[in-house]
């Protein structure tokens, strides 16, 4: 079972950036944006020591957490080599300039 | 392989297959150079160069007792001490009058041979073979020389250097050279005359040399593989080589050039009875060879020396003595020059940031087959943080894989793998062509990736909004969370508050408005810094703009603890309270810092002021360190109290406070404008040279104004950040998403009301 949560207009979302959406009694999602306006979603959650990948730098599909520069791809959410690991993924959707995320219910 | 067809363009195999090419790659190596006397089919005479002969040597060691080893190069040495240590009355032959003469001098080969034979082995040299002559048994039994004389040998190894194996390119009609034993000819792209037909290693001469270590190879095989794959950058250029021989207790090393000539100056250390001979060639104030015997510990630095062509000029003096010795004075090389790696516990720990001891690396760089530092930190980690174990991180490579390591030549090593440009041509083209954004930058400069990655982009950013303030456009998305969130993110992802302390002053008002925005916001830890100001750890991000704005209500500004900027600027109480004081050292310090408010630098910028020679602000440690006395104020630059602790070098004296502002002003400025991305100011300094910093800020009063008016443009209007957030401003930043409607909750129906036709079809069911 899931949900598809409405969440906002691409715009709100700074490209090469991203937003946080926090959830009750889990951990929060990071959502981000590419440069050409593929929005993925992680939880905010570096697989190497709990780092807020939110905070990283983007580039390509790939975030750089913020704390000791793992790399991970947002496509996968899996660590780049020679590290590993992996972050959960959530779908995602942009319909008509809106940012759409599947959770589970 | 039997056949290579160039017009048909295809390989035939002894089988019959056939291969069609486009394009082609030889790598048929080489094979051993057998004399060719009589008797060189005898049993009992091998070469050295694969696992059969190393058999047929472990075996001739159990059944005889006479060995000749032919040839005193690298390999035949290393063949010889082993025979010997399995217990064979070795003699080693060699043509000429000095042993492993393409890697030592004269001096240094009979010390090496000395050492050798007090382990047991017997050297004839000189000696020509004339033939190898059957013993009653028919295998070998004795060697003769030209001039008469002659040997026993139960085994014969010849080790008298490879032959480039080029007769399949050799029948194909392929230029090969007569010099260097008839390697197939490459050009600097790795071409040979048939430009479809590339070769690389040990069959192919390039420029005249045919090389017989691994480093060159990697290198000629970096350059062919850019160039098959159709991605012309680079060319091979010859390499210079280090070796290093593998007998146990013997420690030589070589690398470059160590002839005599015109031009060529020699620093000898020989101390023959202490078995210690070192002996480094200089040419035009470079190091262009060195030869080390007994003590080959610094090996690796003299390689980088040499292969970096620094100029040794300013070190020249203690060259000789060593990296230790030399960088304990001037240079940055952290624990580097501290520690001997090779003679360090395999549980020791070189990389203290991450934890890696030397065992772990020494096995990744075995097991894995690594072979640079960059490879090193992929897969260790070791030296990914800070950086200060570099160097040893490095003498691990040179010391585990010998002369296949290279050195990484820093002056042109690029900022990333996104980018074959090094940081100077980075900052040179942003200027030259007024480029003001990051795209233009990767487009005219040819990044490969089509937006960088966490090393490049911040590099970019600085440089760009550094070369064309308030012209060029400061990309948020490109810099480091702390300098996006104008706060220090922490390990559990809260953030630090520092409020700016001018000189370190604060009032009872300000440390109400502190106190009360720690209660307020539940700051669980409130700490005292180290730059004479209160850190606010542990605030949580979506509260920063409320705290901001509570903080600034009080007059408070951003602290910039969190930037590549000025952070403090330190003072002791001077002259307005100290007995001692001869300097207003506070007011100095609230000068300076209201100078600078807002300057982003390479990397973070600390000062201090002292009102007297006591030095309680701790000058001589900062980027920039003023020291009252009685007739004005001394100027000290490039301090450092971090990695490695680097004393600040004094600059100049000055008479007043404004010259203070001037010259401390110009020298930031030229950091500012000249430094490397991350680059410290002592570490700028030491690549630049001190002389030339003088020359710039003491000596040239003119060019010291306009830094100095640079300076004040760039930092001109500079605005607090924090107030700017307190307003509204970058929002997003610090604003969590909430989820505004549930569009369904059961993915099998349409969400939303179906108010959104083209979604629902979309969606996964």
């Amino acid at each position: 079972m899931s949900a598809w949560l409405k969440l906002c207009p691409i715009e709100e979302i700074p490209a090469l950036g991203s937003r946080v959406m926090p959830r009750a009694n889990r951990p929060s999602i990071a959502i981000f944006r590419s440069s050409d306006d593929v929005i993925f979603a992680v939880e905010d959650v570096c697989p190497h020591k709990g780092g807020p990948l939110s905070q990283g730098i983007m580039h390509g599909n790939k975030v750089t957490c913020p704390l000791h520069a793992w790399n991970i791809d947002l496509t996968s959410g899996e660590a780049c080599a020679p590290d590993a690991g992996c972050a959960k993924t959530f779908a995602t959707r942009l319909s008509e300039g809106v940012v759409w995320l599947q959770v589970d219910a | 392989m039997v056949k290579l067809d160039r017009v048909a363009r295809q390989v035939i195999a002894d089988d019959g297959t056939v291969a069609d090419y486009d394009r082609l790659l030889l790598a048929t190596g080489s094979l051993p150079f057998m004399l060719p006397v009589p008797g060189k089919e005898l049993e009992g005479v091998i070469a050295y160069r694969d696992i059969a002969d190393t058999e047929a040597m472990i075996a001739a060691a159990e059944n005889h007792k006479h060995a000749v080893v032919i040839g005193a190069g690298l390999l035949g040495l290393e063949a010889a001490n082993g025979l010997a240590l399995r217990g064979m009355d070795v003699t080693v032959v060699h043509l000429l009058d000095w042993i492993m003469e393409r890697q030592l001098d004269r001096a240094g080969a009979e010390m090496l041979q000395a050492s050798l034979e007090s382990k047991g082995l017997k050297f004839l040299l000189g000696k020509q073979t004339e033939m190898l002559i059957a013993s009653d048994s028919g295998r070998v039994g004795c060697v003769r020389f030209k001039d008469g004389s002659e040997v026993a040998a139960d085994l014969v190894v010849m080790a008298a250097g490879i032959r480039p194996n080029s007769t399949l390119a050799h029948a194909a009609g392929l230029y090969c050279g007569t010099r260097a034993g008839g390697g197939v000819v490459v050009s600097d792209t790795m071409q040979t005359y048939d430009p479809r037909i590339y070769a690389v290693g040990e069959c192919a001469a390039h420029r005249g040399t045919v090389y017989g270590l691994v480093a060159p190879l990697f290198e000629q095989a970096k350059v062919c593989a850019t160039h098959l794959a159709e991605f012309g950058i680079g060319r091979y250029q010859g390499s210079v080589t280090s070796t290093k021989l593998k007998v146990t207790g013997v420690d030589v090393f070589s690398a470059g050039n160590f002839g005599t000539g015109d031009g060529l100056e020699d620093i000898i250390l020989h101390d023959k009875n202490g078995g210690v001979y070192k002996r480094l060639v200089i040419e035009k104030n470079k190091l262009i060879g060195a030869v080390l015997y007994g003590d080959t510990a610094d090996g690796s630095w003299y390689f980088q020396l040499l292969k970096d062509q620094t100029d040794v000029s300013a070190i020249r003096d203690s060259l000789m003595f060593g990296d230790a010795f030399t960088n304990n004075q001037i240079g940055d090389v952290g624990h580097a020059g501290n520690n001997k790696a090779a003679a360090m516990a395999d549980t020791a720990e070189v990389c203290g940031c991450n934890g890696v001891c030397k065992g772990t690396i020494v096995k990744a760089i075995r097991e894995q087959g690594l072979f640079t530092l960059d490879d090193v930190k992929k897969q260790t980690k070791a030296s990914s943080s800070c950086g200060s174990c570099t160097g040893l991180v490095e003498q691990l490579l040179a010391s585990t894989l010998g002369g296949a390591f290279t050195p990484t030549n820093r002056s042109i090593k690029p900022i990333c793998a996104c980018t074959d440009h090094t940081h100077g041509e980075v900052r040179e083209q942003i200027r030259a062509n007024k480029l003001l954004a990051i795209n233009a930058v990767m487009q005219t400069m040819d990044w490969k990736t089509p937006n960088g990655c966490a090393t490049c982009r911040p590099a970019l950013n600085y440089y760009l909004i550094s070369t064309w303030p308030h012209e060029a456009q400061d990309d948020p998305q490109s810099r480091y969370i702390n300098e996006r969130a104008h706060a220090n993110i922490q390990k559990d992802g809260t953030y630090s508050v520092v409020p700016r302390m001018w000189g370190g002053l604060t009032t009872p008002d300000e440390l109400r408005a502190i106190a009360n925005v720690a209660e307020k916001f539940s700051i669980p830890t409130v700490k005292v810094t180290g730059g004479q100001r209160i850190d606010l750890l542990g605030a949580k991000k979506a509260d920063l703009p409320a705290i901001w704005s509570d903080l600034g209500a009080a007059g408070m500004v951003s602290g910039h603890a969190y930037g590549k900027s000025l952070r403090t600027v330190k003072t002791c109480v001077g002259n307005e309270h100290c007995r001692f004081g001869t300097q207003a050292a506070m007011s100095m310090g609230v000068k300076l810092e209201r100078m600078l408010f807002g300057m982003w630098s390479p990397h973070k910028v600390k000062l201090a002021v002292s009102g007297c020679p006591r030095n309680c602000a701790e000058a001589g440690i900062k980027d920039v360190g003023v020291i009252g006395v009685d007739s004005g104020y001394e100027l000290y630059v490039a301090g450092n109290g971090g990695i490695k602790t680097e004393v600040a070098e004094f600059l100049c004296k000055v008479k007043n406070d404004d010259e203070v502002m001037e010259y401390s002003a110009a020298y930031l400025q030229l950091y500012r404008e000249e430094g490397w991305y991350l680059e410290r100011t002592v570490h700028f300094t030491q690549r630049v040279g001190m002389d030339y910093v003088k020359r710039r800020i003491v000596d040239d009063e003119v060019g010291r104004r306009e830094l100095r008016e640079r300076l004040l443009y760039a930092v001109q209007g500079a605005i607090d950040p924090w107030a700017e957030r307190a307003q509204g401003v970058a929002s997003y930043e610090f604003t969590p998403l909430v989820a505004n409607a549930v569009a369904t909750a059961v993915s099998t129906t349409n969400m939303n009301g179906a108010s959104d036709e083209r979604m629902a079809e979309t969606l996964p069911h």
